[in-house]
């Protein structure tokens, strides 16, 4: 197989990746944004007390996700073994970082999701790119990550944006698309505008689709946090990095018993608000 | 001048609707189109006009194009080529804000399987038309309370509509179509989706609305039952062209093709005639000149034994039966009036069929058909029966 010589295609993206290095001032804005949405979440999250933090979500919970005692308990338990453990503040940085890269794909993915809706060509483009962002092992998204954004919680979510954003485009697009022919109709022949049949019939009617979706991206940013530990972002996956490196079976399960319990209630939080209420 | 005016309304669904459009032309069948172009002729050059306040029925097989038709009306469907005039405007010409607001104000649409909003309560369903043309809460509440009101669903407003049976759901569907008071309403197998009685329910609150209403509607089914009985004119149609248009009486009674024959064959008669249908000319005796021997001998050679009595204006005055009338004849006397039994069964020529059926079963007389007084005909047994039979009846009763 010498006949053909090998195709220097890494060098190509390194190339790329050389020249969009020139682009800087926007990597330095979105960074930017990214600090301050980081700044905001850890900061008014890590100010309350854990006591409170721990009821009022406790509260939350129950009263939003559809007044299910089982699962307010769970919370209530769950919270206060991670406070016990004393993993409180390696919790709220991980849910900073989960919560950001969470808001980033939503603000993002959905959009992209209804557009794609509309647009059979345009589905036909993004269906295959939104395959490689989940196919590509998470691993490789943190060395572009690194050379944009430097070392820390910025890049961490930058790569759990690219990771995570996939289910809630696809979900977005699916639920609009499977809302029925004939209540599409009805709204049309209403005289609904292209934004009231979105606002008022698709998105409603698409709910519970694109919850689901946002519950898969909540899910693959919370499966981000080990990974991008190797690149700084700190939070309960540095210590399950940490005790990897130093072979400490004790600390590594205790801080993924905490990501598995905060996984459980986010999943939970997401699916009960998908699910419950019309 | 016609509230709905159509002309030459063609669809072609495909991507060589060009091509489609020329065989079409040249007079090729639906299958010779899809064969040679992959289109399909979802309408093929429909024309018809509807009046204002008529209840217009089109009916066909599924795949005859109805579904399709209405919908290049309200241009949910656009349409390949042809006009819909409103009022004098062509539909099929305007610009999308213009259509938006004859959507909002002159047509609304029932659909089959309802399409109701199911994340809003049934009063948010019936504020939807009003709700998107910014009409404000208070006065859109009113207006739906107003319609669930007419359609009988008051007190169901904050409910969802999978709380509701299917026929209230449809109900939710009227009202919603009603809340925004348009001109033309277009239904689309509307009741098809409901159980039979239920329909039928459905089908008799609709006629009732349409008393007070005087709303034109436009109303799809493929079931010739509920078209003949709702149906002021009925359209047939097959392989997306008309067949026939005409009343529920002309549909049945003169078939205009084969089709259309066999389409009616098995129709149940008794639910769309009227008396009128099955009615015969009567034997009568005029009491102001003719006397007790004249009557007998018409009964004689009618071959009955009771005739109608009238007076010039060919008044109903009662009958006669022979047994009494010989009587008289035996005494000599001249009076038919001391036998006259006035008390007789009487109809109009607009009383179905279904309840004389049961008039003549009981009674032991012929069924007189009476307007403003006058006697038009009788009702028998036997042209009853060949009249629900489809076998033309004579005249004179007899069959041919």
């Amino acid at each position: 197989m010498d006949l053909f010589p090998s195709m220097p295609l890494a060098q190509w993206i390194d190339d790329f990746v050389d020249w969009l290095n020139n682009a800087e001032f926007i990597f330095d804005g979105i960074e930017a944004f990214i600090s301050f949405l980081l700044l905001i979440l850890t900061e008014s999250l890590g100010v309350i007390p854990e006591w409170i933090f721990i009821i009022a979500l406790t509260v939350v919970t129950f009263i939003f996700g559809g007044r299910k005692t089982g699962l307010a308990l769970f919370v209530l338990i769950g919270l206060f073994f991670i406070d016990n453990l004393n993993y409180w503040d390696d919790m709220i940085l991980t849910l900073s970082l989960v919560l950001s890269a969470t808001m980033i794909s939503v603000l993002i993915g959905v959009p992209i999701g209804i557009w794609m809706s509309k647009n059979n060509i345009l589905e036909q483009i993004i269906k295959p790119i939104l395959d490689f962002m989940q196919t590509m092992p998470a691993f490789v998204y943190l060395i572009p990550a690194v050379a944009f954004f430097g070392i820390g919680m910025e890049p961490g979510v930058v790569a759990s944006v690219i990771f995570a954003m996939p289910p809630t485009i696809r979900l977005t697009n699916l639920g609009i698309r499977q809302v029925s022919s004939e209540v599409i109709e009805a709204s049309d022949a209403f005289g609904s505008t292209a934004g009231q049949k979105l606002w008022k019939v698709q998105l409603p009617m698409a709910r519970t689709t694109i919850m689901a979706g946002i519950n898969q991206t909540i899910m693959l940013a919370l499966s981000m946090v080990v990974i991008a530990s190797m690149i700084g972002a700190s939070g309960l996956g540095e210590q399950v990095y940490y005790a990897v490196g130093r072979n400490q079976a004790g600390q590594g399960f205790e801080a993924g018993i905490a990501i598995v319990i905060l996984a459980i209630i986010l999943d939970r939080i997401t699916q009960s608000i998908g699910s419950s209420s019309r | 001048m016609s509230k709905i005016n159509v002309e030459g309304l063609t669809k072609i669904f495909g991507k060589k609707t060009k091509q489609a459009r020329e065989l079409l032309n040249e007079g090729s069948s639906k299958d010779e189109i899809l064969q040679k172009t992959g289109c399909t002729v979802g309408v093929n050059n429909a024309s018809f006009d509807v009046e204002e306040g008529e209840i217009f029925v089109i009916m066909g097989l599924s795949g005859s194009g109805k579904s399709t038709l209405v919908r290049l009306l309200n241009r949910l469907i656009e349409p390949t080529k042809g006009s819909v005039q409103l009022d004098g405007k062509d539909l099929a010409k305007m610009d999308t804000k213009t259509l938006r607001e004859v959507r909002r104000t002159d047509m609304s649409m029932v659909f089959q399987k309802f399409g109701l909003f199911p994340f809003r309560t049934v009063a948010s369903n019936v504020e939807y038309g009003l709700e998107i043309q910014g009409v404000d809460r208070l006065e859109r509440r009113e207006k739906a309370e107003k319609s669930l009101e007419l359609v009988g669903l008051k007190g169901y407003e904050d409910k969802f509509p999978d709380e509701l049976s299917g026929g209230m759901q449809q109900r939710v569907g009227l009202a919603r179509a009603l809340a925004n008071d348009p001109e033309i309403l277009l239904m689309d197998e509307a009741f098809s989706a409901l159980d039979p009685l239920i329909r039928k329910d459905m089908q008799d609150e609709l006629l009732d609305l349409q008393q007070t209403m005087k709303k034109t509607i436009i109303f799809i089914t493929h079931d010739l039952d509920e078209a003949l009985r709702i149906g002021d004119r009925i359209t047939i149609m097959k392989d997306g062209a008309i067949v026939q248009i005409g009343s529920p009486e002309e549909i049945l009674t003169n078939p205009s093709n084969d089709y259309v024959e066999k389409f009616v064959e098995d129709v149940d008669r008794s639910k769309v005639y009227t008396a009128s249908n099955v009615m015969v000319r009567p034997e009568t005796v005029n009491i102001e000149k003719e006397g007790p021997r004249v009557a007998l001998k018409r009964m004689r050679d009618a071959n009955i034994s009771s005739i109608y009595v009238t007076n010039r204006n060919r008044k109903l005055l009662g009958i006669v039966h022979a047994d009494q009338v010989s009587d008289l004849v035996k005494n000599n006397k001249d009076d038919l009036e001391e036998v006259l039994e006035a008390d007789v069964p009487t109809v109009t020529s607009e009383t179905p069929v279904t309840e004389i059926m049961e008039m003549l079963a009981t009674s032991g007389v012929p069924i007189a058909v009476v307007d403003n007084d006058r006697l038009n005909g009788i009702i028998i047994r036997g042209s009853m029966l060949a009249a629900l039979t489809g076998v033309e009846v004579n005249e004179d009763g007899s069959v041919s």
